[in-house]
Formats: structure tokens, C-alpha cells, sequence
């Protein structure tokens, strides 16, 4: 359950963005998630309502966009997303060493007042 | 308003700290995970008994509680740091900058992390090292890569353990190393068995291939 110390600091991070944009109120906070990040979209949210009272998004409401696990095919020369996060090409079934995508835990957006 | 900051931000620039203190050591740096019980430590001491006369290695050790693990890893005679981590599933970057402190870091060529046991959550904490080495045994079955692709993908070594059972586990190896081809498809694959020695010899040479190539890094600046 590492996401309450990920959301810890997400919150951590959007307060002080909100504060220095001079605003008193986080209302939208938006995550680019990958699903090779290693974090599950559904304990975040569990974790932001935990942790949210008390903080400037306190009433505010957090989106996850979920990002796809990408890979490039050096034979096929040509990038594909997985779905099952493995790196098999679902072309030529070589498996793949680059990972272009999927490891993302970023704060993408905030929508303040 | 865009933001585009990575959350553990903090995380990963204390990594990066980390990572230049080793670098400019030269000290090579494996952190080291598993699911509790694939039998890390037992690994570990053994490698670090085969490592002596070869390299000169230090130790840190996560776990949630008790110091048993480093006792168990100082027994090689090698200086170990046990970390405490309480509730805490994983270590993170700023733990690893403090406990190093505690070693005699102008004295090794090598720091071995061992992470605390889970396969989720320390995939996601960069600890400023070389190489993640993941270990699974036989005893855990041949689709745990499937199961926790986001630490299997990042590992750059993968280390197959208690080798000795897989024949009373019925272990499918070509079925194993086929799914681990799939879910950790950068990493070198090692089949061990601290217990009998099997496969740890080849072990040892990649750690002292990659030490080499660290200190060659560190000399290049």
C-alpha cells in the first residue's frame, strides 16, 4: 500500500503549486497514471479520500488518466501498447527490451481557485 | 493549469544524490527484490562469502521489523546496516542516503540493498543503483513474472533460487524462463541454489564483470 505515501506527496505538491499560483482551493487534480507504474488507480483514489480533509483539496476531485504500457519492436520496427504489460510483440512475438511508456506517476494538471 | 512534475520528484533527485556518491566511489550497487520467503538472505550471505578475496562488499537491509536478517548477513564478516522500516513497504531513496553513511564507503567496491520482501511497491522507488536483481524461487511457480510485470520489467537481473527444489516442486523450467523472457525481457538470468552452489559461481563472475565496468565508469568521471 505504498499509495498513501504516493498520494501524500501528491498532495504535498499540489498545495505548494496552488499556493504559489496564489490560490486558495485545489478543485481538479489530474495524475498520469502508467500501468507499469507499479501504483493501482483504484487504492489512489481511496487514498485521496483518506487523506484530502485538511488539505486545500479538501473538497476537490481527483482524475486519474491512465497511460498504456508502450513498447518499440526493433524487428517489426514499429511501437506497440500491451495490455497484458508484457513485452511480446503482438506481431512477431520477439519480445522487446526498450519500454517507450508506462512507467509514468506524474502530477499532469491541476485546476485551482 | 499543467503541472508535469513526476510525484516522487523528491524521490527520484535523492536517487540521483545517491547515485553520484556511489559513482564516484566506484561502487557497484544491486538493489535486490523479492517476495518474502524466496530466500534473499541466504543468497546474499553465500554470495557474500563466495566474494571474499574478490571484492570488498557492504550490506543494507530493509525490513518492517527485526534486526534477524542482518545478523544473519553479518555472519559473512561483511559491515551490515539494518534499516527498520515499520509500516513502511518499501525503501526509499533518502533511507539509503542515510544508512550509507553508516558503512565504510571508501572501503568497498560493492553495496548490496536488500529491499524489503514485496514485489509491488518497491518497483516504483529508484534507490540511486547499478542494478535491480529480482529473485523468485522455485517453490513460487513459474507465472510469478506474469503476476508483478512492473518490477519484473524493470529488473536488469533475474535470479532463479533454491534451484535444489525444483525437481520435488516440479518446477517447468523452459516455461519459467519463457515467461520471465516475456515480463523481464532486459534481464540476465541466473539459476541458483545457495544451498548445494549451483549456478553461484556464474553469479559471482557478473558481479565481478559489472564492479569492473563501475569502476572503469567512475574512473572515466
Amino acid at each position: 500500500m505504498h499509495e498513501i505515501s504516493i498520494m501524500e506527496s501528491t498532495l504535498e505538491l499540489a498545495s505548494t503549486q496552488a499556493r504559489n499560483a496564489g490560490a486558495a482551493r485545489v478543485c481538479v487534480i489530474t495524475l498520469r497514471i502508467g500501468t507499469l507504474s507499479g501504483v493501482v488507480p483504484e487504492a489512489l483514489k481511496f487514498a485521496f479520500q483518506a487523506l484530502a480533509p485538511g488539505t486545500l483539496a479538501e473538497t476537490g476531485e481527483l482524475r486519474i488518466e491512465s497511460v498504456p504500457a508502450r513498447f518499440w519492436c526493433a524487428a517489426c520496427q514499429a511501437e506497440f501498447q500491451s495490455e497484458n504489460l508484457l513485452a511480446a510483440c503482438p506481431k512477431c512475438q520477439t519480445a522487446s527490451r526498450e519500454l517507450r511508456g508506462g512507467r509514468e506517476l506524474e502530477l499532469a494538471s491541476l485546476e485551482v481557485e | 493549469m499543467p503541472v508535469g512534475q513526476a510525484i516522487l520528484d523528491q524521490n527520484d533527485r535523492l536517487a540521483e544524490r545517491n547515485r553520484g556518491y556511489f559513482r564516484a566511489r566506484g561502487l557497484l550497487v544491486l538493489n535486490v527484490v523479492s517476495s518474502p520467503g524466496s530466500g534473499k538472505t541466504t543468497f546474499l550471505r553465500d554470495t557474500l562469502l563466495r566474494l571474499k578475496g574478490q571484492l570488498r562488499p557492504g550490506v543494507i537491509v530493509g525490513d518492517l521489523a527485526t534486526e534477524n536478517d542482518g545478523l544473519r548477513l553479518r555472519e559473512s564478516g561483511a559491515p551490515v546496516v539494518q534499516i527498520t522500516t515499520g509500516t513502511v513497504c518499501h525503501l526509499e531513496a533518502e533511507m539509503i542516503g542515510r544508512a550509507v553513511g553508516k558503512l565504510p564507503a571508501d572501503q568497498l567496491d560493492l553495496l548490496i540493498i536488500e529491499n524489503v520482501g514485496n514485489l509491488v511497491c518497491p518497483a516504483s522507488y529508484d534507490l540511486g543503483e547499478d542494478l535491480r536483481v529480482v529473485l523468485l524461487s522455485v517453490t513460487e511457480g513459474e507465472d510469478k513474472p506474469l503476476k508483478y510485470p512492473p518490477m519484473f520489467q524493470s529488473a536488469d537481473a533475474a535470479v532463479i533460487s533454491k534451484m535444489d527444489l525444483a525437481g520435488p516442486c516440479a518446477f517447468d523450467r523452459r516455461l519459467a524462463l519463457e515467461n520471465l523472457g516475456q515480463a523481464a525481457p532486459r534481464a540476465r538470468i541466473f539459476e541458483v541454489s545457495a544451498r548445494t552452489g549451483i549456478g553461484m559461481e556464474g553469479w559471482i563472475d557478473y558481479l565481478v564483470q559489472q564492479q569492473r565496468a563501475a569502476r572503469n565508469r567512475s574512473l572515466l568521471g
